[in-house]
């Protein structure tokens, strides 16, 4: 099955693009079959109970109480921390 | 040959001459956005309505990126007030706080403000990843910060979003 990743961020197409791209070539690399949404910040909650994501990399802060996994996507950005974003949404992907 | 790409179209259109402020003296976050806004509106790049939009924006999705060295911040805005895809740079002497992109918390030293007209558009996509690329690379942030020519910080721009140099 498909795993579902949804990306967050202020406008939904500026960085959250970037973030998702980086996203899909990850799953490409550890070769797992990946659909990313993006979405704004405010829409996330609705988005969760049509998408219904496995995990969440949001650039903005989200609610604590969304009840999936959020991470920052900030280090696909930022460039610092970035092996470790990488290894944790790995691990997601490759849980059953 | 070093594909030392000058003045590629793809990228003349993002960042040019006239929309490079450097050195940029600025206050604050709110004056460096206004200043690089100015300048995008004067270009036709904006409308109006971009400064205040990407100001009142930037206090509840900050764009400061804590990246290794040298601040970066993107500020920017919805669509619906942008008209043309284009990137102001604001180079400053003097950095100026931004909040923490995704941590509001925390506050971000600025050098390096890039104010992005970002419409939806597929260019749109591959630009934003380069110029993410670039911020990850402190050898070109100090590049940059040095350049002190708003021609040369034209050309570093070039060489890094060229699409002519895709791929890296």
């Amino acid at each position: 099955m498909k795993k579902r990743v949804l990306v967050a961020c202020g406008t939904s197409i500026a960085t959250a693009t970037v973030v998702a791209e980086k996203i899909k070539e990850i799953a490409k690399e550890v070769n797992v079959p990946v659909v990313v949404a993006q979405c704004k910040a405010s829409e996330i909650r609705g988005r969760i109970s049509t998408f219904t994501p496995a995990l969440i990399v949001a650039n903005t802060p989200v609610p604590k109480d969304l009840g999936v996994l959020v991470l920052s996507g900030i280090p696909f950005l930022s460039g610092v921390g970035a092996d470790k974003l990488k290894a944790k949404i790995v691990a997601v992907l490759k849980e059953d | 040959m070093g594909a030392q790409a000058m003045s590629p179209k793809s990228q003349e259109l993002w960042v040019r001459e006239e929309l490079v402020i450097v050195p940029l003296q600025a206050v604050s976050a709110t004056d460096a956005i206004t200043q690089l806004g100015a300048k995008l509106q004067a270009a036709r790049c904006v409308k109006e309505s971009w400064v205040q939009a990407t100001i009142d924006r930037e206090e509840v999705f900050a764009t400061g990126l804590p990246t290794k060295e040298i601040g970066v911040a993107i500020p920017h805005t919805d669509v619906v007030h942008v008209l043309k895809q284009a990137i102001a740079v604001g180079v400053l002497e003097e950095p100026v706080e931004f909040m923490e992109m995704g941590n509001p918390d925390s506050t971000v030293l600025v050098r390096i403000v890039c104010a992005l007209a970002v419409p939806r558009s597929e260019s749109m996509v591959k630009v934003l990843q380069r110029l993410v690329k670039m911020f990850q690379s402190p050898e070109t942030l100090r590049a940059i910060a040095g350049a002190g020519s708003a021609a040369k910080i034209v050309e570093i721009f070039g060489q890094h979003l060229s699409i002519k140099l895709g791929g890296k």
